[in-house]
């Protein structure tokens, strides 16, 4: 589903934060992406919806090769993968419910429908009873969980999720966590990308650990 | 298809709020566009009913014989004969000196100076109706300078002729005026669409993210001009109505002073309808460019 091999990728600058990485993601496993500050974490999950290219080597997503991907087909990859930030990204200036609601606006969805999953998708992240909110309202891990809501809106096959409990007390990250796996367990391939040593002890998932931009065996 | 239509419609809809909750930034671009069209347009407007006059005249031409001071009653008859022979002659009037005088004094502000006139210093004189065209009056012209008593012939085609390139000359001013107004008028667009842009530049990235079309992302900014085109089209056409309206009092006036019911005349709906597509499609072109310029430049990082 997902598959690096020996990618490489180099910032203007010279700075190298990827080298010679490779690994494969079959569909619907659940993998922590783990490392310290500035290890490469982010920059390997931005090579995935086609934020960063690679600067050689090979990234294909459901069999897309995405440093030959044209411009135009990056939506359409993008439709697939449930995103979420380590800077949120949340439109302040709309209420939860118009947040959630954003993926289903652009492709094309009658609004009843539309309507109806984006209020699935909050019920599962038990935000339904905020739906009329500004975000900015919300605690750090409502915020977090507003996130997952959206990115889950569009039913992707596949789940990116960067630094998701960094700025959260430890009961907050034990929902959140505990949300990811429930999408795993439903078929979702999950990757996750942290420095939370606790949460690995606990589930024992496959870890790709990475060192100064090169995967540990 | 439908969910393309039902997308323009939100759109649509998400643009006019947003014209509408941020009315004083709307109504200072609509009227810098209104006043900036209003310009040209009323320019054109003026030209349009003085092209109207020359039409009027241009279509009835009239030549005005100017006798010999020396002429009497027999040459005049003689006159008159030769006249009435020439192919084309519609009406002929003759207006003798005395009547002229007669007619003179009536007006006001002539009397007075009339008064002081030992003898009667103007010419009889015949005016002639013909239905043959400008061009045509030119070529006898000639002809009727050399009949016997006659001292002057004058052509109102002449003048029509001096009004219409002076109308030319107007025009030609008026489309140059047009032109410098309407890059003035992208270059206002572009310049609001770049502000909404960065106002807008998080839900542009957001959007980016979740897979969102460059169409989807640029569509409710050409809408934005779009409609801010329009609406400035529109406020061009009040203004240049309010001022005939405020023009026409005194015009109305003035042409009663000349036994004639002249008033400025507004454009029909077509021409309405044109300037207002014009000025949406400058407000969609503005867009345009200002999206092309500036969206690619915001991606997620």
């Amino acid at each position: 589903m997902i598959s690096f091999s020996q990618v490489r990728k180099s910032y203007r600058g010279g700075h190298e934060a990827l080298a010679e990485v490779s690994f494969d993601i079959e569909p619907g496993e659940l993998v922590f992406i783990t490392g310290r500050s500035g290890a490469g974490k982010s920059t390997l999950l931005k090579l995935i919806p086609a934020i960063e290219r690679p600067t050689s080597g090979t990234v294909l997503v459901n069999g897309q090769n995405i440093g030959s991907m044209r411009r135009a087909a990056i939506p359409y990859l993008r439709r697939n993968l449930g995103l979420i930030f380590q800077d949120q990204k949340l439109l302040y200036d709309r209420s939860v419910f118009d947040n959630v609601i954003l993926p289903l606006a652009l492709t094309g969805h009658p609004h009843k429908e539309a309507a109806r999953r984006a209020r699935a998708a909050l019920d599962k992240v038990g935000l339904l009873a905020r739906e009329r909110a500004k975000p900015i309202t919300l605690s750090g891990g409502e915020q977090q969980r507003l996130c997952i809501a959206r990115a889950v809106v569009n039913r992707p096959g596949i789940l990116l999720a960067d630094e998701p409990t960094a700025s959260l007390d430890s009961a907050s990250a034990e929902e959140i966590m505990e949300m990811f796996r429930a999408f795993n367990q439903v078929g979702v391939t999950v990757l996750i990308a942290t420095h939370d040593e606790a949460l690995l002890q606990r589930l024992k998932p496959r870890v790709l650990a990475l060192k100064q931009g090169r995967l540990e065996q | 298809m439908s969910a393309w239509l039902r997308h323009h419609w939100q759109t649509l809809s998400l643009t006019l709020r947003r014209l509408a909750g941020n009315p004083l930034g709307t109504l200072l671009n609509v009227t810098v566009i209104g006043v900036a069209l209003a310009l040209p347009l009323g320019g054109y407007m003026l030209l349009q009913n003085l092209g109207g006059i020359a039409q009027q005249f241009a279509g009835n031409p009239q030549v005005s014989l100017f006798l010999a001071r020396d002429a009497n009653k027999a040459d005049i008859a003689a006159l008159e004969t030769r006249l009435k022979q020439l192919p084309g002659v519609r009406a002929l009037r003759f207006i003798s000196r005395d009547q002229a005088l007669e007619n003179l004094k009536q007006s006001e502000n002539l009397s007075d100076v009339i008064a002081t006139l030992q003898s009667n210093p103007l010419p009889d004189v015949f005016v002639l109706e013909t239905g043959s065209s400008a061009a045509d009056l030119e070529k006898l012209e000639p002809q009727l300078q050399a009949l016997p008593k006659v001292d002057h012939v004058q052509l109102d085609s002449a003048w029509v002729k001096r009004l219409e390139s002076l109308l030319q000359i107007g025009r030609t001013a008026v489309l140059i005026l047009a032109a410098l107004l309407a890059t003035g008028l992208v270059a206002v667009t572009f310049n609001t669409i770049r502000l909404q842009i960065l106002t807008q530049k998080d839900e542009i990235e957001v959007s980016k993210l979740i897979g969102a079309t460059d169409a989807f992302i640029r569509r409710p900014f050409f809408h934005l001009g779009f409609i801010q085109g329009a609406l400035g089209g529109l406020a061009a056409l009040a203004i240049v109505y309010l001022c005939m309206r405020i023009l026409n009092r005194g015009i109305v006036e003035l042409a009663q002073l000349y036994g004639s019911d002249f008033r400025l005349s507004f454009f029909g709906l077509s021409d309405c309808l044109a300037l207002l597509a014009f000025s949406a499609v400058l407000g969609w072109l503005g867009a345009y460019m200002s999206v092309s310029r500036h969206l690619s430049g915001i991606e997620p990082r």
